[in-house]
């Protein structure tokens, strides 16, 4: 037998494999669904519904003072549009049940002689209540109320001209500060890391859970060709979820590519190679598929969620998670995707994170070939 | 009772016994635990600056050296140009550019009003706008300075003062913020994912079918796989407390008694979810990925991480049917404001409706035959 011979009944053999793990995929149709609804879904949420800026908060004022000056204030405050004015009252009692009540955010006092305090040049006292135990929501609240207030009194003592320092300021690459340009990245890191380690790892648990694996290490096939031939359909489908969210975020969410489409892809490919050499490993350590899906979802999707800088800034984290968060693939790759996608710089400035990809994958592998047992017990 | 009693020891048993899923769902809240309230920290300190300064007279001197004074900023380069401070930006590694122009000391005595250049990497939003308001601070104290300077008799006082307090959280603490919130998201998942995975293991490993043969009744077949879980999740909860109060030193302000009358419903509502999940999927791989895409949604719909006041109407109305966003809002009020029974009595009623109609549809779509 010449080697070109062996070659193609190898190729045959994976071939026919795969072609059996398609059939498998395909036809759970459930599970297909999710796959594909869920990035959809999730880029829709932080599209859409999901951000950071604070607005339509209900306030309440009280307004002890009842006065002109008071009066001024107040309709500044319902005009503007990051709060609502839930109701005005005079009573300060009512400021805590109606903060144990969870409706409102933030209260406005007025002191009695607010007016009198004024127009006699001393200084008028206001006093913003905020709750504290959602602290974005607080600062930002806050920050709105104080800025209106600043506005208010800066009006009523204009005339003078007096020298002053004016930034002007210029926001880079998300002049309109939305969250999509930091959360697509993001989603794509998190249902990459779904479809690539928990399906990989639970589709391949399964066969050792039902008896099936021992039948396929029995056929001729190289054991670890087994385990590639089911990571590849999962490969194809990642790809397609991939264009997919990149589709969706170009024209549904208007956050372009900036860089390279070309970098861009095949960067995510190797990411997708390392999520499943992860699967892999997974899956050759774990018997059941609870315990596979739940070594996925504690391995992987938590700390792609916690550690990774999409949601919390990692230079906040104290340094042993700081240093946690150097092993976790997404941080990287959520790095790449913010370079090349939003910033669109080139291959010079990410080769660095590509280069710790392409190590995790080779070591993933490498232990998982190590560890894999032909086997059973 | 006495078949429900059986069905109970056969579940306690099989939990029991499956090791690996008892130790994940106690290890995996602790960890959750310790390690979500240290990473999620979004107090905004160090953010690294990068100064362009073309004047280089005592004013842009002064100011600069108040922004680098304050704490909130890092100077990470003295650029000579603009466009060696944008590639620090680009690599990610400056993330704010002050430049002050040519005469911009000239200009704000002359002209009276000095222009300075701001840029921002507003990836991150949050961080550019926080970032943005620091800085805004910072010069309107160095305007007032330079007015006292230049005017030594001006009446500054003049205007409104403002006095802001923080309730319930008076520094702001991110920790405190958090916690009720990661314990309600932890409940839920444990609760959610253990229930969808455990009738359709019965119907993957093919026992269901002997279940189906005996008298059982439907009812305390749900049931019987609800209890445990039941049990499971309340214990977890309690863990979570204790852990919260040890570590975080957050004293529940409300009625210990309210808040567990309330979670023992909730649970109620996540597992009759669970149940429903369950006895509509046929593969465990199924269960857990239906699972986790409502669980996923419901949680970032909850209204821990984002406000629910900022998102669109429809969206609004979708939260009202989000059983996690009334167990985050009642962990917070009961945890952190100390609010009472006839508080939260509006959010308990939707709860409890929804646990009777979770688990009535999870017992009618149970069918024993096929």
């Amino acid at each position: 037998m010449n080697t070109t011979s062996v070659f193609s009944i190898v190729r045959n053999q994976l071939f026919s494999f795969m072609r059996k793990e398609f059939y498998h995929v395909l036809r759970d149709k459930k599970v297909l669904l999710i796959l594909f609804g869920m990035p959809v879904v999730q880029v829709l949420l932080f599209g859409f519904v999901l951000s950071n800026e604070v607005k339509d908060t209900r306030i309440i004022v009280i307004d002890v003072a009842r006065d002109e000056a008071s009066r001024q204030l107040i309709s500044k405050l319902e005009a503007n549009r990051y709060f609502q004015v839930d109701h005005i009252s005079s009573d300060e009692h009512e400021i805590e049940p109606t903060f144990r009540k969870g409706k409102i955010k933030a209260a406005v006092v007025f002191p009695q002689n607010f007016q009198h305090d004024l127009q006699h040049g001393n200084t008028a006292q206001v006093q913003i209540i905020t709750d504290g135990t959602d602290v974005n929501a607080a600062n930002t609240v806050n920050g709105y109320i104080m800025s209106v207030i600043q506005d208010f009194s800066s009006t009523s003592n204009a005339g003078e001209k007096i020298p002053r320092i004016v930034p002007e300021v210029r926001m880079l690459y998300n002049p309109q500060l939305l969250g999509a340009p930091n959360f697509v990245p993001g989603v794509m890191a998190m249902v990459l890391m779904l479809v690539c380690v928990m399906m990989t790892a639970v589709a391949i648990v399964k066969e050792k859970e039902m008896g099936t694996m021992e039948v396929l290490l029995v056929s001729p096939m190289r054991p670890m060709l087994v385990i590639i031939s089911k990571a590849v359909p999962y490969l194809l489908l990642s790809l397609v979820n991939l264009s997919v969210i990149i589709l969706l975020s170009v024209y549904a969410l208007d956050v372009p590519v900036k860089g390279s489409v070309v970098l861009l892809l095949s960067l995510s490919t190797l990411f997708i190679i390392t999520c499943l050499a992860l699967g892999i490993l997974i899956s050759i350590q774990t018997d059941s598929q609870q315990a596979a899906m739940f070594a996925s979802l504690l391995g992987m999707l938590l700390p792609t969620i916690m550690l990774s800088g999409f949601m919390f800034p990692i230079e906040n984290m104290p340094w042993p998670l700081q240093l946690i968060s150097n092993i976790v693939p997404s941080r990287w790759y959520y790095i790449i995707v913010k370079d090349v996608m939003i910033k669109g710089a080139g291959f010079s400035s990410v080769w660095k994170e590509t280069l710790i990809l392409i190590t995790m994958s080779i070591a993933l592998l490498g232990i998982s070939m190590k560890k894999f047992k032909i086997r059973l017990v | 009772m006495g078949m429900l009693k059986v069905l109970l020891q056969k579940e306690f048993r099989q939990i029991f016994r499956n090791k690996t899923i008892l130790i994940i769902s106690f290890i995996a809240p602790v960890m959750q635990f310790l390690i979500l309230p240290l990473a999620a920290n979004f107090e905004i300190k160090n953010i690294n600056l990068a100064i362009v300064d073309h004047d280089r007279s005592s004013t842009s001197q002064k100011l600069t050296s108040q922004i680098t004074g304050s704490g909130f900023f890092k100077l990470v380069d003295y650029s000579s140009s603009f466009k060696q401070a944008y590639h620090l930006i680009e690599t990610d590694k400056a993330d704010l550019i002050l430049e002050v122009p040519v005469d911009f000391e000239q200009n704000l005595m002359r002209e009276n009003s000095g222009k300075i250049f701001i840029a921002v990497n507003a990836i991150n939003g949050t961080k550019a706008v926080v970032g943005g308001n620091y800085l805004d601070g910072i010069i309107a104290e160095t305007n007032k300075n330079i007015l006292v300077e230049l005017i030594p008799n001006v009446n500054l006082k003049q205007g409104v003062d403002l006095a802001t307090t923080y309730w319930f959280n008076p520094k702001l603490n991110y920790k405190i913020a958090l916690i009720p919130g990661i314990l309600a998201i932890l409940v839920t998942m444990i609760g959610g994912f253990l229930s969808a995975l455990n009738i359709v293991k019965e119907k993957e490993s093919g026992t269901i079918e002997q279940i189906n043969v005996t008298p059982i009744r439907k009812i305390d077949f749900i049931l019987g796989k609800l209890i445990p879980f039941w049990i499971l999740a309340m214990i977890v909860f309690t863990i979570g407390l204790t852990l919260a109060y040890l570590i975080y030193d957050i004293v529940p302000q409300g009625n210990l008694l309210v808040l567990y009358c309330f979670i023992s419903v909730y649970l109620l509502a996540v597992l009759g979810f669970g149940l429903l999940i369950s006895t509509f999927c046929n593969t465990q791989q199924e269960a857990m990925f239906l699972a986790f895409f409502f669980v996923m949604i419901f949680i970032l719909l909850g209204g821990l991480f984002t406000s629910i006041d900022s998102m669109p109407e429809w969206a609004k109305m979708i939260t009202k049917i989000n059983p996690v966003n009334y167990m985050i809002n009642v962990m917070r009020l009961v945890l952190l404001k100390g609010s009472g029974f006839r508080d939260i009595l509006s959010d308990f009623i939707v709860v409890l409706v929804m646990a009777l109609l979770l688990n009535g549809w999870a017992v009618l779509n149970y069918r024993k035959t096929t």
